[in-house]
């Protein structure tokens, strides 16, 4: 609603603040960097550059089998085709066919056999577009083809993963469940979304002297693009820089993932000596690169009289498709979530990264979190169910509390009375109980339509998991009139990072927002970045360009100190003016005079994570800096005679420290959750047999409209500092909402137990779909859908 | 020579697709019959804002407006330039994101969705400000929820959630409009009136080539001289044959130009609707022969599909999943289908012979479709299910026209899409149901048993077989009861049967 967002303005304001001085531009709503830009439709993204004269175009070959070995492969009618310059395959790559992040298991071209339905055989270079989509289809193609692993259950059978299962627990989970007075096991299947980020894969390489390549690419991960180029490319580091001034979307799908194609251009580059565009068809790219992971969750759990857990158990099953990729990190990610806010005294958490034909999966806003939480929401759900108690009471009575606060990986939550406050205040605010009341009163008397509410937390750890990515550069100019150059290590795909990054060089140099030139990420101004992920990015690039700014600012006091022989403690930059005791000059007459007298105005500033640390072999250490916390009550409606569903309403409350931007942290907000209620409701990735991607285009992958957002839809910012040292006490907001959204299908599973018995357990698998529902509802009331009886509350 | 085909009814024949872009009028004489207008656009006029999400007309970013003249006032509509090829814009005032506000300025959309924050990565953005910009411009005031839900249906933005581009849809759009471009409209329809004429417009050769005829006789004769050419309507069907499927296809007839298949004329004799009667133009129409007939036709594709896309052509292509087949088969549609050899009219189920197999003859074209009047006594239901309410395909979607003797069922009229290879009635339902009794749900149960003699679905991407099934079930009951007197408040999760807000027209 139009106020939520006024109100959460407010909210980053008040309260106790680092600074003393009233801060100028950090903490203020300003529009994204971009705004006007996106609305006239001038802001340009990789297929909007103006393209060098002789400029070439890509499209990909791709597999017509998902599991196999290649016994022919005829190029000949591709080359034969009209407008066709050069037809790419493994044998042309100077380096390794390799453009994994790290396993070596992602080849750019199959070579000998192929491992999902689609992956890329060869790719045609070509005068036109058009030209070479059309070519890239007339491959002959012959191969002996395997029956492919599409499932959870095919991977087991098979024993193929692509890393080594991993676990780690507390205690003996077994015995602690063993010995609580009430026991119950079950099973949660979760299923993968795709990132359908609206500017699909795309990148334009343009080569110059000896070997040199300029790529510019819609990524996430310049650094990774450079690296990835010159590996395959068989050149140094040096010769290659990655350039990335916006994305139009990435949420995870263009971290490791937007390398391939990148890769590829260059290449084409390379061969043909011209510069080579590629941007994937949206089928193509739904079909060439990973989602998130779905998996199998199965839990065991037993409690006391109180619904408090004394033992858990869970093992994620997780599909990762038929490379590694980044599946470790997700992977470890789900396990470090699978406590969500919740205490579990003994506790025990299994992993198996399973290899089945299909693409990799990959990173996606939540990184393997969201999987987690949402298996022990259910948990929380069942021991509802079965004590007949309030959902809502069941997680209060497991929530990390002091005393209770250490996770299962050996970390201390410093600040848990935070979750108690920001749920007790939902729960008012939302009014949660009444409307619990009024629910169950409409159902008893709705034959037809059945609603239900859910109220569930979010903790979510913030870092890197893999250490030595919690790093970044920044690099500020100062030029002689004042204005300044930004440039850092985080790339901007529309959550507002660019933004907030220049609000604090701003508020550094007490200047006006329009002297800052935010410029394009590359790999040539600030090197060997991380990723722009993990939610970090103005954790550490805030940081990385504050050091710098300080750097500069230090100089220039140092210099007017000397200069007006005034105590540096006297010397103030504010209101776009340098105050230095009782005289002051603008900021441009400032810098200029510096330039004239030799004092360098530019600085890489350098940040890295303190504190952090993790012992993946001892499962034990501290891997993040800080926890963000929410808390999200949605309500639903479901058609017990369709299986149709609806999220009615929905209360907020979220942590985001002492907001750098609200507004950007409303819409990050409000965008997390509409994406993790998509994940949970409409998005269904179907394989065929072949595993074949199904649903390949928004035609049959629907992701949520206008209309699926309810009108009362209300996000507060919770007035919080973060207690630990982060750029201006804010805390980081890019993947904590989404699962906000874990209340929307908790609400939906509550509908749904309005059908079942007392007592019943509810089968309602992610994603809940009208037939998800239809399902659930018509084994409850005794009969599968296909017509075989089942016993009423039967397992999952 | 090409032109001789084309202009054999003494037409004078156009070599040249004529519009106006910012009210100057424009002319296109050479170009590929295949291009797309996004593709002109992005390629030929480096007209950047205008972007390409999908390629199949399902995510909205490249939605532009196309300003057509209708009984004599100018009204626009969103577009979705991926699939509407060039030669369609032909006749129309073509504005994109560029066009809407003077040099530097913002037009009220632009500046209330800066204001609220309505975009993130941006790349949706020019498309969904196009969505508004139409909005803004022709939506009568206020904007409610559902109004403006209806006009975003076919944009899709992943990132905002889209609360702020609501707030934004409402704050721009409390006043009528008093934009610059308001202002031209009236210059604009002059503009569009001038390029008015009733020619026959031929690009290109006898082998490749873009045609529109200016009469239903020019098009019988081009169709007989060219039966192995693509009849093109609204092109959100074609236009994927192109960009996805890649066909080679270089004879393209466009019926955009000829008017007496644009007709649309309510009367005592029922609807009849046009082939090229857009589903835009038929919804209002058809929300006054029944609730349910509106409701299907907003929640059709989305604003841009429904301005693009044609009763007939939906039709003509017999999808399975056609949302549109079932209903009007159970409703008792009849198709007039027209041809060299003159025309001829059948039962709209008739139509429809197989998977991909329709009863149309080389030459043929569809020419209309006739609703007729609802005899008293008689109840009317459809109801669509699919994955997501708006803009998707329907996985079961169900028909059922009820006659009624006091409280007993004396005529059923049932029809399904999504449960065979085409829309198809419930021969064995509908008879059972005869002399069943609303008051008595029992009474239903044999035609609810019947469904399994009727249909085996299959299991897809939209729905597994068992699912199919038992949905077709429980609409058939569900219309019952509300036939018999159950509120569909009651019954249904989004009701806009009870006389609530039509959106669009």
């Amino acid at each position: 609603m139009a106020d939520s967002a006024v109100n959460g303005a407010k909210t980053g304001v008040s309260g106790a603040g680092e600074a003393d001085r009233p801060l100028r531009h950090v903490r203020q709503a300003l529009p994204h960097d971009s705004a006007v830009r996106h609305v006239q439709g001038t802001a340009q993204y990789i297929d909007d550059i103006r393209e060098p004269e002789g400029t070439l175009h890509i499209a990909i070959g791709m597999a017509p089998k998902a599991r196999g070995r290649i016994t022919a492969l005829d190029l000949a009618p591709v080359r034969a085709a009209p407008g066709i310059v050069a037809v790419l395959t493994a044998a042309d790559i100077p380096g390794p066919n390799d453009v994994s992040p790290a396993m070596g298991d992602d080849p750019m071209f199959a070579e000998e056999r192929v491992e999902f339905h689609g992956q890329a055989l060869f790719a045609v270079v070509a005068t036109t577009r058009d030209a070479a989509r059309r070519a890239a289809r007339k491959a002959h193609v012959e191969i002996e083809a395997e029956r492919p692993s599409v499932s959870v259950e095919d991977a087991i059978a098979r024993n193929e993963t692509v890393l080594a299962d991993y676990g780690f627990g507390r205690g003996d989970a077994d015995a602690a469940i063993a010995q609580s007075p009430h026991r119950l096991e079950g099973s949660l299947r979760i299923g993968g979304q795709e990132h359908f980020y609206l500017e699909g894969q795309a990148a334009l390489a343009i080569p110059g002297e000896e070997g040199d390549l300029h790529v510019t690419s819609s990524t996430q991960h310049p650094t990774e693009v450079q690296h990835v180029i010159a590996r395959v490319l068989a050149l140094p580091d040096a010769y290659v820089t990655c350039e990335v001034r916006r994305m139009g979307g990435g949420f995870g799908g263009k971290e490791s993932q937007a390398t391939q194609w990148a890769a590829i251009a260059a290449l084409g580059a390379k061969v043909t000596g011209r510069p080579c565009k590629i941007r994937l068809d949206r089928d193509d790219d739904f079909v060439l690169t990973g989602k998130r992971h779905d998996m199998r969750c199965d839990y065991a759990l037993g409690y006391d009289d109180d619904g408090v857990i004394q033992g858990y158990k869970v093992a994620h099953l997780v599909r990762c498709g038929y490379s590694a990729d980044l599946s470790q990190g997700v992977v470890d990610r789900t396990m470090f979530h699978s406590d969500n806010a919740y205490y579990l005294p003994a506790v025990r958490i299994d992993t198996r990264r399973l290899k089945t034909n299909t693409v990799s999966n990959t990173a996606f806003r939540g990184f393997g979190g969201p999987q987690g939480m949402l298996s022990i929401e259910r948990a929380m759900d069942e021991i509802a169910w079965a004590t007949g108690r309030d959902p809502l009471d069941v997680r209060l009575a497991n929530l990390y509390a002091a005393g209770r606060d250490i996770t299962p990986y050996g970390q201390k939550v410093e600040d848990p009375q935070i979750m108690h406050a920001m749920i007790a205040e939902l729960a008012e605010s939302a009014d949660y109980r009444a409307r619990r009341a009024e629910i169950a009163a409409f159902n008893a008397s709705s034959r037809v339509l059945k609603k239900g509410i859910a109220l569930t937390p979010v903790k979510f750890g913030i870092s890197f998991t893999l250490m030595h990515l919690n790093q970044a550069g920044a690099l500020v100019h100062v030029y002689q009139d004042g204005s300044v150059h930004l440039n850092h290590g985080g790339t901007e795909m529309g959550q507002g990072l660019y933004m907030k990054v220049a609000q604090v060089v701003a508020e550094e140099f007490g200047i006006a927002m329009e002297r800052v030139r935010i410029t394009a990420t590359t790999t040539a101004k600030v090197p060997n970045t991380a990723p722009t992920a993990a939610s970090s990015g103005s954790d550490l690039n805030g940081m990385a360009a504050k050091i710098a700014c300080e750097a500069i600012k230090a100089r220039m006091t140092a210099f007017a100190s000397e200069k007006y022989g005034v105590l540096a403690e006297q010397i103030d930059f504010r209101d776009d003016r340098v105050f230095i005791g009782n005289e002051s000059l603008s900021f441009p007459e400032l810098a200029r005079d510096c330039v004239m007298n030799r004092v360098q105005l530019s600085h890489a500033g350098f940040y890295r994570t303190p504190e952090i640390w993790w012992d993946r072999e001892k499962a034990q250490g501290k891997p993040f800096f800080y926890f963000a916390y929410g808390a999200a009550c949605a309500e639903a409606v479901i058609d017990t005679l369709t299986g149709e569903n609806r999220i009615t309403r929905v209360d907020i409350l979220h942590d985001v420290g002492k907001s750098l931007n609200p507004a950007v942290d409303i819409g990050q907000i409000e965008g997390g959750f509409v994406q993790g209620m998509g994940w949970l409701t409409t998005e269904e990735l179907v394989f065929d047999d072949e595993a074949r991607l199904r649903t390949h285009a928004p035609s049959t992958y629907k992701i949520p409209v206008a209309s699926d957002v309810p009108e009362h839809f209300k996000v507060t910012l919770y007035p919080n500092a973060n207690r630990t040292q982060t750029i201006y006490r804010s805390k980081a907001v890019g993947e904590p909402p989404l699962m906000l959204a874990n209340a929307a299908f908790c609400a939906i599973t509550d509908a749904v137990r309005a059908v079942a018995p007392k007592g019943a357990r509810i089968p309602l698998d992610a994603p809940a779909t009208p037939e998800a529902v239809l399902r659930a509802c018509a084994s409850l009331q005794g009969e599968a859908l296909d017509g075989e009886a089942l016993e009423a509350g039967a397992q999952p | 020579m090409a032109g001789n085909a084309a202009s054999g009814h003494g037409q004078v024949t156009r070599r040249a697709i004529r519009f106006t872009r910012n009210g100057v009028a424009r002319e296109i004489a050479d170009f590929h019959p295949r291009t797309t207008l996004l593709d002109h656009l992005r390629e030929q006029e480096r007209a950047l804002g205008t972007k390409e999400g999908c390629g199949e007309g399902d995510c909205g970013a490249c939605t532009v407006a196309l300003g057509r003249l209708r009984e004599g006032r100018l009204v626009y509509e969103p577009v979705n330039a991926c699939i509407l090829l060039l030669g369609q814009i032909d006749g129309a005032d073509l504005v994109t994101v560029e066009d809407i506000a003077p040099d530097g300025a913002l037009h009220p959309v632009q500046e209330a969705m800066v204001a609220h924050h309505g975009s993130q990565c941006g790349f949706c953005t020019p498309g969904i400000v196009m969505s508004l910009f139409v909005l803004h411009e022709e939506a009568p005031r206020p904007l409610d929820k559902a109004v403006i839900d209806d006009a975003l249906a076919g944009n899709l933005c992943r990132c905002t959630g889209y609360r702020p581009i609501r707030d934004a849809a409402r704050a721009a759009s409390v006043e009528p409009s008093a934009t610059a471009f308001s202002a031209s409209r009236t210059d604009r329809a002059a503009a569009l009136a001038a390029l008015d004429d009733a020619s026959d417009l031929f690009i290109g050769d006898e082998t490749r080539f873009f045609t529109a005829p200016g009469s239903l006789a020019a098009l019988a004769t081009l169709c007989a001289a060219h039966p192995d050419a693509t009849l093109l309507a609204g092109s959100t069907d074609v236009g994927l044959w192109l960009t996805k499927s890649l066909r080679e296809i270089e004879k393209i007839i466009w019926l955009g130009r000829v008017s007496e298949l644009a007709t649309l004329e309510e009367g005592e004799a029922g609807l009849e609707i046009g082939a090229m009667v857009s589903h835009a133009r038929a919804h209002a129409p058809l929300a006054r022969l029944d609730p349910d007939l509106g409701e299907l036709m907003r929640r059709f594709g989305s604003a841009q599909v429904r301005a693009s896309g044609t009763i007939g052509g939906n039709i003509a292509n017999g999808s399975p999943i056609g949302d549109i087949a079932p209903a009007m088969i159970a409703w008792g549609a009849r198709l007039h289908l027209q041809g060299a050899q003159g025309s001829r009219e059948m039962p709209l189920e008739d139509y429809f012979l197989d998977y991909g197999k329709q009863d149309r003859r080389p030459g043929e074209f569809v020419r209309k479709v006739v609703l007729p009047p609802l005899p008293a006594g008689e109840a009317f239901r459809c109801l669509k299910v699919s994955k997501r309410f708006d803009e998707d395909i329907s996985a079961v979607m169900g028909a059922f026209r009820i006659g009624l003797e006091g409280r007993r069922i004396s005529a059923a009229r049932i029809a399904y899409g999504g449960m065979a290879a085409t829309p198809r009635r419930a021969a064995a339902a509908e008879t059972a149901l005869i002399d069943a009794d609303l008051d008595d749900p029992a009474s239903w149960q044999a035609a609810r048993a019947a469904l399994s003699r009727d249909y085996s679905p299959l299991s897809d991407h939209r729905a597994s077989a068992a699912y199919r099934a038992r949905v077709a079930e429980n609409l058939l009951i569900k219309a019952l009861n509300e036939i018999a007197g159950e509120e569909s408040a009651q019954t249904r999760i989004i009701d806009n049967r009870g006389g609530g807000v039509l959106a669009a027209e």
